[in-house]
């Protein structure tokens, strides 16, 4: 659009170009400190897309575009995609539409690296665009498929499971380091098409290698993992095409990504390595020793547990993704505002692995309107579980068991969990004594302190609020 | 090569700025972060622009082409869900 300016200004635009991509900067910066308190994370991520409309923007005066029809289709098909589906997705889906997001960045990342090299003759880049072209084409091109195969798991459609080759470990570890070897002889050789088309292809197939072995439970340290790296290829195009807005930014998100990855291994006690190369997460490894016979449970039913808790002081709710499947957040909602009604103190006691990416559980009570000053972290609750008088587990499992204190050979040990036995009564909603996600069995059903109270979440706090209601 | 130094000095010092700002982010709010995060890694999308609309052929075109495409769905898209997120989350004496 350069060519519309007056010829004065067209001679300082690179420049200011340039200064309004630092503008941009900052409000990618600000925006992301702003997303760090609820009170101004909604102003955080406007101000982030507002640096993103500027930089796309002033973007489109650069001299070195003559044409806008491609540009304009773009944008046009991408928008009315993205709109529709920001739009319709549920919240328990939201994993899986941040995955296919990831995707596509990391795939756009990979296909601008591509598409540099197919404009210009490939003869002509320096050492370092050639270096970082091919990185940022392996690494754009593992961020696109391995999003997509965590996607397809987190939905169901390939198994949640560890489906993996004998040996699947080494062969990762092989096709990696035969990729670095190829972004390094394309380097030296960018002409050849045989490296470049193997290179790429190899890209996309480690991306299915790597994330078609990780067990469902692992899907949030995956998708954060995949987030760290999408960033990364962003940046990585960023060297390439020498613009530091996209290399600031990629180098932002990439950051974030592994913060993030790193909060969710710790929450279950796993190192990255383990959760890349381990075997636990599937499930079908677990313990078999489930519902022993000789073990007994109490059970409970909707009049006691409206009793018990109607005259409780403070109440804890220990949700899990249960809940979500359940879609029993607004009923939940409902008998926390009754019990609060009569006096209760309430409090949710969010485990950071509650849901199926970080803070997950969050957003879904949110969307229940449940107050964010009512969710405790926990390292925030784990405290006062002792001063609790009843614990409402909905839909959790792994992360109220205490085998992760108790059994140093359970896969789980080691994991922090929410300490629920502290506190005078759990009762756990549940549909039956079946294992949780990872398919460990849980002491606590059979603690004395503990009752069950089988059904179907949802139905399970109807039955219950309708008791509280009888109380009066 | 000078270049690529400079860049990595920029590449590095950035990646601090990100742990700096995002190690503070309380875990309510890591779902917002991440897909906020998500959506400007769709800055590609100005990469995306240059290459479909500056000279080359045809291939390289629809190559910037389809890349345009994808980061716009990563933008608007990360943005918009990021926002119906955000705006869920409320306090209590707002409740009502």
């Amino acid at each position: 659009m350069s060519q519309f300016l007056p010829e004065a200004i067209q001679s300082f635009l690179p420049n200011v170009i340039q200064l309004i991509y630092l503008v941009a900067t900052g409000f990618f910066i600000v925006g992301i400190r702003r997303l760090g308190s609820p009170a101004t994370a909604r102003s955080g991520n406007q101000l982030a897309s507002i640096g993103m409309l500027i930089g796309v923007a002033v973007t489109l005066f650069d001299q070195e575009i003559i044409s806008f029809e491609f540009i304009v289709a773009g944008v046009v098909i991408g928008a009315a995609i993205g709109v529709f589906a920001a739009k319709k997705v549920q919240m328990t889906a939201m994993p899986e539409m941040v995955a296919v997001f990831n995707g596509f960045g990391g795939g756009a990342s990979a296909l601008v690296a591509w598409g540099e090299l197919a404009r210009l003759n490939p003869t002509m880049f320096d050492t370092q665009s050639l270096i970082t072209t091919g990185l940022s084409i392996l690494i754009g091109s593992i961020t696109f498929t391995g999003s997509f195969i965590a996607f397809g798991k987190l939905k169901g459609f390939i198994g949640g499971g560890r489906i993996a080759l004998p040996g699947q470990n080494i062969i990762n570890l092989v096709l990696t380091a035969v990729a670095l070897f190829l972004v390094g002889w394309f380097t030296i050789d960018p002409a050849n098409q045989v490296i470049f088309w193997s290179l790429f292809g190899l890209a996309l197939l480690i991306g299915v290698l790597t994330v078609l072995p990780i067990g469902g439970a692992d899907m949030p340290v995956v998708i954060s993992l995949l987030n760290s790296y999408s960033g990364i290829a962003a940046s990585m195009a960023g060297f390439v095409l020498g613009n530091n807005l996209l290399i600031i930014s990629g180098a932002l998100v990439g950051a974030a990504g592994l913060i993030l990855t790193n909060i969710m291994c710790k929450a279950m006690n796993r190192t990255l390595t383990n959760v890349l190369f381990g075997a636990f997460g599937g499930g079908e490894e677990g313990p078999s020793a489930i519902g022993d016979s000789d073990k007994t449970v109490q059970q409970t039913f909707a009049d006691d547990v409206a009793i018990q808790c109607a005259y409780a002081k403070k109440v804890v709710i220990a949700p899990g993704y249960g809940l979500a499947v359940a879609q029993a957040q607004h009923v939940l909602k409902e008998v926390a505002n009754l019990l609060e009604n009569k006096g209760v103190e309430i409090k949710y006691a969010i485990h950071p692995v509650a849901g199926r990416m970080p803070g997950h559980m969050n957003v879904l009570l949110a969307e229940a309107d449940v107050p964010y000053d009512q969710l405790y972290d926990m390292e925030e609750i784990n405290p006062e579980f002792a001063s609790t008088d009843v614990v409402l587990i909905i839909g959790a499992n792994d992360v109220v068991n205490p085998a992760a204190k108790t059994s140093p050979g359970s896969p789980i040990y080691g994991m922090p969990i929410l300490d629920v036995d502290d506190a005078d009564r759990t009762i756990i909603f549940k549909r039956s004594l079946s294992p949780g996600y990872a398919g460990i069995d849980n002491a606590l059903f059979y603690s004395d302190k503990n009752q069950m109270f089988f059904g179907d979440a949802k139905k399970s706090l109807q039955e219950l609020a309708t008791a509280i209601k009888e109380l009066d | 090569m000078e270049d690529l130094i400079f860049n990595l000095f920029i590449f590095v010092l950035a990646s601090f700025i990100g742990f700096e700002l995002i190690s503070k982010v309380p875990p309510t709010l890591h779902t917002p972060l991440m897909s906020g995060a998500n959506a400007i890694s769709g800055i590609t999308l100005i990469g995306a622009l240059i290459i479909s609309g500056a000279t080359g052929g045809a291939f390289s075109h629809w190559i910037g082409f389809a890349a345009i495409v994808f980061a716009t769905i990563n933008v608007v898209g990360g943005f918009m869900v990021t926002d119906r997120m955000l705006e869920m989350f409320k306090k209590k004496e707002d409740d009502q």
